[in-house]
């Protein structure tokens, strides 16, 4: 036993020693818990758009100012043909162009009906339609607003309440994935480089040839990584709930139990990832490339799983963190206790077991 | 001249004879662009929407077959009370929740106004505002019919009218978002390997020694630096090759704009990056840390580049910010060539300030590599 | 053999903060001498090396090898001296023929010399089974061997060696000094630096350097009569016990 804590201390001092890596290993969830709290959002604010006018009538007028009154918009630029939006789009500022077609005021009251075109630069798929979906309630509000005044005009009222996030913070959504995303990376990409050090020092070898056993070894190496991806949790949920107001509406025991598991499933990962790299590059490219991509992308971080297609659907089950997002969601978010979530802890447990499995086996292989 | 010959022959005989290395650099980049580009959408679709009906008329009917027929949502069957419609949303099965009150058409047919209830699991801000958005446009669509219903009946005349909504959307008709998300990813890909490799190539040979030799001979400093990146920026010219061959052949992404003006533009671009490279490997030790700072800071450029997320929600301060980062404006140009057909005029304000940054990255990499310490 | 001084040192110091890793030592080396520079670990020997191979930039003092000077012609140093570093570094993952190839290239030789030079070598050093193949798949003796040549490549007047007989077998080390012979005989100085003493025999001059400051220079023979030692270990043994007792 105190050979292994002095082998544990020396792997302390290692990491210890070497400053600048410990300064990205806590620096890093810092800055991207408060870039994504302060910065980082797809929601569409003040998105700069034109208006083509053709009526220049007091109908269009007044649903113009309705428009510069919104939040989503800024209307930046009044222009004066419709061979002009291509230019403005080339540009690059301009979203949208809002078209008035001519005499749209008197149309719609003599004809009872007239047309506005939202012609919409969909490079940016994203905000081109909510833009057009922020647009069109605006118009139907007027809509609606002037043919209330008429008999038979009637009124359907919405109660929209929005669950989990009142004020529709997307720090909210994003706390989740960042934590997710630090602890897996750190975890997995440290072990796996500190493994792959021994091995490409030399000094593997005289670990093995000690009186450790090679569980120890590897244990060893484990244990300082268990440690500071909790201090990186811990800083990230303090940061969330201190600057950002974000709630913990279930059990920080509970996050705390399910934290240390994702944190022990992202270690068994970097073991198995360093059975199969040679050098530590290859080990770092393998976590970086091969690992953070796919994670960042493929568990419901950032994109909805819902509208990948299928394959991809599947492809993202195999993906610890996504069983960890939603995990942290619903425990921090929704208040949710072991009860809703044990399904995706027995994964996370069977993935943990997996990839040790492998480890394990492959490892016999070698020594053989 | 010869010298800087002998380097980079040097320099592809390793990048090459490096077995474990080669398929990370070129196959797994070819990979992650074919899988990403599927996954990265924002299209909300397949809304589970559980509704609790407490009126059950023509008219409660009436709405919900509405959003039965809706594209956008998936109809799960009615719930019998909030309470289980809600722990199904805990759960993560149903998106929104409608409430239709017990009076609803009651009151629609004697007070013209009626009441309904929504909620939506916000936890994903932006989804839910454009599921809100929808749910807001069904019900208006239902709204308007009942009027003109009702005007009808009543014989009204004047009518205030209808205003037809005609969308129209440009370069991407069929709001793909692969469309969108392929060059930016293309240029994540370009960016990190050929950072990561040319960080942490000068570091290796600092580890092994070989740096050291070199250093005394007499190799210029300019000579052996851009005999270390000549090869890395020829590879992150060739990503870009398959890339594009892919995003065509694959995606089948347009390339309405010059393939020329995106070639230069790269060119210079990757002079940037691998400046970013070499300044890193010039102050880190062993590779570990090279990978690392370059890791921070390549998520930070990435975040605040515009890939992802549009510059335009961010607040004033990181707009500021992004002003200063290079990627942002390479993945400008690479949307805007490729999918707009922007020409060299349109890109000239990103073109000035890309050249300004290599100059000013490369000339503090030199200066700050040090032969003599 | 001429007599004029290859490499002229006086006063040289290197200060790293408060600690003094070379206190202002002073020496000369003549053309064709092979000199030893020798010193337990840490007494200063790679440092003040560095310095005259121009990676290091002295703190204080003057020094001019090949007739240039360490602090302000550095590039012209590099042009006529060749160096073999500790780690005997060339490049693991290219073939011998392809490492020969590169730093003949990079110092100036033409295809056509680095060709003979090629052929030179393989009959030589018996180099035809090894040619192709990477350097990284050799025994340390050939390391070692290969290393040396390397820094020959080019002609230089001066070699410089940095504890070029580390980690290699007996035998291995007698037959790389004769290849430093050879070197020697044919006019080139040789710079080695080495904690071995019993290699400090094979040398015509050596100094022993104890804490940053040479304690001793002269031929072996005259070192062995003045400490009253049978060999140049003792002699250093006793050097080290009196700046001990200091």
């Amino acid at each position: 036993m105190k050979r292994f804590i002095g082998f544990v201390r020396k792997e302390f001092y290692h990491i210890y020693r070497d400053k600048r890596s410990l300064f990205i290993l806590f620096g890093m969830p810092i800055a991207q818990i408060l870039l994504f709290g302060f910065a980082i959002t797809n929601e569409i604010n003040k998105v700069e758009i034109a208006i083509l006018d053709h009526a220049k009538d007091a109908t269009t007028i007044e649903i113009i100012n309705k428009m510069a009154s919104s939040k989503y918009f800024s209307i930046n630029r009044y222009l004066a043909a419709e061979s002009q939006v291509e230019g403005v789009f080339k540009q690059g500022k301009i979203k949208a162009v809002i078209n008035f077609e001519k005499d749209f005021g008197e149309k719609l009251i003599k004809n009872g009906q007239s047309t506005i075109q939202i012609i919409a630069d969909a490079t940016d798929p994203n905000t081109a339609n909510s833009i057009t979906n922020y647009i069109q309630s605006i118009i139907q509000q007027y809509n609606q607003s002037i043919n209330i005044n008429q008999a038979g005009g009637t009124q359907v009222f919405m109660q929209t309440h929005m669950a989990f996030n009142p004020e529709i913070k997307s720090v909210f959504m994003f706390v989740p994935g960042v934590m997710t995303i630090i602890l897996m990376l750190v975890s997995a990409m440290m072990t796996s480089i500190s493994i792959t050090r021994e091995k490409e020092l030399g000094t593997m070898e005289i670990l093995l040839v000690s009186p450790l056993k090679p569980f120890q070894v590897v244990l060893g190496k484990v244990v300082p990584y268990i440690l500071l991806s909790i201090i990186n949790a811990i800083i990230i949920i303090l940061l969330s709930i201190f600057i950002f107001k974000m709630p913990v509406q279930g059990s920080l025991l509970l996050l705390g139990a399910e934290s240390v598991l994702f944190i022990i499933t992202s270690l068994s990962l970097g073991i198995l990832i360093s059975t199969i790299a040679e050098t530590q590059q290859t080990a770092m490219m393998i976590s970086l490339m091969g690992l953070m991509l796919p994670v960042i992308l493929l568990s419901g971080f950032i994109f909805p799983i819902s509208s990948m297609p299928l394959p991809l659907q599947l492809i993202s089950n195999t993906i610890p963190a996504k069983w960890f997002i939603i995990i942290i969601k619903g425990i921090m978010l929704k208040g949710v206790g072991i009860a809703f979530i044990w399904k995706e802890t027995v994964i996370l447990f069977g993935m943990t077991l997996f990839f040790m499995g492998i480890s394990i086996y492959k490892y016999k292989i070698r020594l053989e | 001249m010869k010298t800087i010959g002998y380097l980079i022959q040097k320099e592809f005989k390793q990048i090459f004879r490096n077995k474990g290395m080669l398929p990370i650099i070129f196959i797994l980049p070819i990979i992650q662009l074919l899988i990403l580009s599927n996954a990265a959408t924002y299209e909300v679709k397949d809304i589970n929407f559980g509704y609790i009906d407490s009126d059950h008329t023509t008219s409660s009917r009436a709405l919900i077959e509405r959003f039965s027929s809706s594209a956008y949502f998936n109809l799960l069957p009615p719930f019998p009370s909030f309470a289980e419609a809600n722990s199904a949303m805990l759960e993560g099965n149903v998106n929104v929740i409608l409430e239709i009150p017990n009076n609803f058409e009651r009151e629609l047919i004697n007070n013209k106004k009626t009441g309904l209830g929504l909620t939506v699991d916000a936890i994903d801000g932006a989804a839910a505002g454009v599921e809100s958005a929808y749910v807001n446009q069904i019900v208006q669509g239902f709204n308007q019919s009942i009027s003109l219903r009702a005007a009808n009946r009543n014989n009204v005349n004047g009518l205030s009218g209808v205003i037809t909504i005609i969308p129209s959307y440009w370069y991407n008709i069929t709001l793909d978002y692969k469309t969108f998300m392929v060059p930016g990813i293309l240029v994540l890909l370009v960016t990190m390997i050929t950072l990561f490799l040319s960080g942490m190539n000068i570091v290796r040979e600092k580890e092994v020694g070989t740096l050291e030799q070199i250093n005394v001979t007499p190799i210029k400093k300019s000579q052996f630096i851009i005999g270390k990146l000549f090869p890395f920026w020829l590879i992150g010219l060739g990503l870009l090759t398959i890339g594009l061959v892919l995003a065509k052949i694959i995606f089948d992404i347009p390339i309405l704009g010059s393939l020329g003006i995106l070639y230069f533009y790269t060119a210079i671009y990757l002079l940037v990056i691998l400046g970013i490279g070499l300044f890193i490997s010039n102050f880190t030790e062993t590779q570990q840390q090279a990978m690392f700072i370059a890791w921070f800071f390549i998520v930070i450029f990435i975040l605040m580049s515009g890939l992802f997320t549009p510059i335009e929600s961010m607040p004033k301060w990181a707009q500021v910010i992004t002003t200063f980062n290079p990627i942002r404006y390479f993945v400008e140009v690479v949307r805007m060539v490729m999918l707009k057909g922007a020409g060299f005029t349109d890109i000239l304000p990103q073109l000035w300030k890309n050249l300004a940054y290599a100059i000013l990255v490369n000339g503090l990499a030199v200066f700050s590599y040090k032969k003599v310490n | 053999m001429s007599e004029e001084n290859v490499i002229e040192v006086v006063e040289l110091t290197k200060k790293f903060g408060a600690f003094l890793a070379v206190d202002a030592i002073s020496f000369e080396v003549k053309a064709g001498e092979i000199f030893g520079f020798l010193g337990a670990n840490g007494a200063g020997k790679t440092t003040a090396m560095k310095m005259l191979i121009g990676i290091s930039k002295p703190s204080s003092g003057e020094a001019s090898v090949a007739g240039f000077d360490v602090y302000t012609q550095t590039e012209l140093i590099k042009k006529n001296i060749g160096y073999m570093s500790q780690k005997f570094a060339l490049y693991d993952d290219l073939t011998v023929r392809e490492n020969i190839t590169f730093f003949g290239g990079i110092y100036g030789l033409s295809r056509s010399t680095i060709k003979e030079k090629i052929k030179v070598l393989v009959t030589d050093l018996k180099l035809e089974n090894i040619i192709d193949q990477l350097v990284g798949a050799l025994p340390l003796g050939w390391k070692q061997k290969l290393s040396f040549s390397v820094s020959l490549l080019h002609d230089p007047k001066i070699v410089f060696l940095d504890e070029p007989t580390g980690g290699v077998d007996p035998i291995t080390r007698r037959q790389f000094w004769e290849m430093i012979y050879n070197a020697a005989d044919q006019g080139t100085t040789i710079f080695v630096t080495t904690h071995y003493m019993d290699e400090a025999e094979y040398c015509d001059r050596v100094s022993i350097m104890v804490n940053g400051k040479i304690e001793a220079m002269d031929r072996p023979k005259r070192l062995k009569e003045q400490f009253e030692a049978s060999n140049l270990n003792e002699v250093f043994l006793k050097l080290a016990r009196n700046s001990k007792s200091d």
